[in-house]
């Protein structure tokens, strides 16, 4: 075909007006998050008290920084999609969760004694965490990343990571609120663990899907 | 025109475009065309590949470019999008034909076209794209592409409605873009 030709194609094809990226990614992200709140609901379910246990700082603590990483991994997400566009502060921001939770792990070192660091970071439910963050993020990382194909992304595999890792963040989020362990210790090193696993999971992923 | 101020006048006919405006966004898309052919003359000359192929990667590029044009924001700049378009393709291009360079990042809204248009094609290769289409989608794209039927005419002699010829058209496209995409050397 001539270039003139395809470009008369290109130009009769533009009255189909695509979906906008932020709209693509509501669309799908909204039904993805719902079947993660159904899972949630039917299998898991919140703590007992859950509202009480809000003025407990450790509890406080694990939701507000699972939500913080939310929040910051989907400003990253909704960039990646996007050609050319400045990601390298919503990348940069990121940092500061692990910060945040440097400074609990500090605080909790600090106000725990020496013989219960170990029984803290164990927990009691580290296997069931380890499987039911990636159970909850599965359903988003497949909605994120379908989203994710209606735009551009420069590096794929670094796409699909950013996706993993805001379907883990939303999988931990749910999955605090039902988590017994709150101390800082558990929280760094199992829902890293499984925070991990979706975003790795995410990049492979993303290198085959988000090509284009 | 200086390369800012035709970047902003890029932007300005692209959301003339995407405001349904098909004259301005065809515009837009011949003015793009010789500087995507020289940088992709420029691509492949710097890989030490012949430049034969350089109508493909501008082909590529336009149809990412069209595909891809809901990534741009339309408050953003228009440059660093199309640069990293074009970027994106030229990489896949090399890749594809057995390569693995990295472009540098330049500015080639400064680059002099070098003036001369697109080659001449035989009539074999105007049909070589379009075949990998089914029959329904390349008798589609070629009426509006190649013989330059409005999506009124093409409703009209394939006696479909208007609506049926754009989502053949835009899947037709999109195949294309598929096929450049995964095509081996």
């Amino acid at each position: 075909m001539r270039t003139d030709d395809l470009i008369r194609a290109l130009a009769a094809d533009s009255a189909t007006r695509p979906l906008s990226l932020r709209r693509a990614f509501a669309s799908t992200l909204i039904p993805g998050v719902a079947i993660a709140l159904c899972l949630y609901l039917v299998f898991l379910g919140p703590r007992p008290h859950v509202l009480e246990l809000l003025a407990e700082p450790r509890f406080l603590f694990k939701v507000c920084l699972t939500v913080l990483l939310v929040a910051v991994s989907g400003k990253l997400v909704l960039r990646v999609g996007k050609p050319g566009a400045e990601i390298r502060h919503a990348a940069l921001l990121l940092a500061i969760v692990p910060v945040l939770l440097g400074a609990g792990i500090l605080a909790e070192l600090l106000t725990v004694p020496v013989g219960l660091w170990s029984q803290r970071l164990i927990g009691t439910n580290a296997l069931h965490c380890l499987k039911s963050i990636p159970s909850l993020g599965l359903a988003p990382l497949a909605a994120i990343l379908f989203s994710l194909r209606q735009g551009a992304p420069e590096h794929p595999a670094r796409a699909g990571a950013a996706a993993g890792l805001l379907a883990g963040a939303i999988g931990a989020a749910l999955y605090a609120t039902h988590c017994p362990d709150d101390s800082p210790l558990f929280v760094a090193v199992w829902y890293t663990v499984a925070i991990s696993f979706l975003t790795i999971l995410g990049a492979v992923a993303g290198a085959r899907l988000l090509r284009w | 025109m200086r390369g800012d101020e035709q970047e902003k006048h890029w932007a300005l006919l692209m959301r003339a475009g995407n405001a349904g405006d098909g004259e301005s966004y065809r515009r837009l898309l011949r003015q793009l065309t010789p500087v995507l052919r020289a940088n992709a003359r420029r691509g492949l000359a710097g890989a030490g590949m012949a430049d034969t192929d350089a109508e493909d990667v501008v082909q590529e590029t336009l149809l990412a470019i069209h595909l891809k044009r809901q990534s741009w924001d339309e408050d953003a700049p228009f440059g660093p999008w199309l640069r990293a378009i074009a970027r994106h393709k030229m990489i896949d291009a090399l890749r594809k034909r057995g390569r693995r360079i990295t472009l540098p990042v330049d500015d080639f809204s400064e680059v002099l076209t070098d003036g001369s248009g697109e080659p001449n094609m035989l009539a074999a290769d105007v049909e070589r794209h379009l075949e990998v289409l089914p029959l329904g989608q390349r008798t589609i794209v070629r009426a509006i592409a190649v013989e330059g039927a409005s999506i009124a005419d093409a409703a009209a002699r394939f006696s479909m409605t208007s609506g049926a010829v754009r989502v053949a058209l835009h899947r037709g496209l999109s195949a294309l873009a598929r096929k450049f995409r995964t095509e081996e050397p």
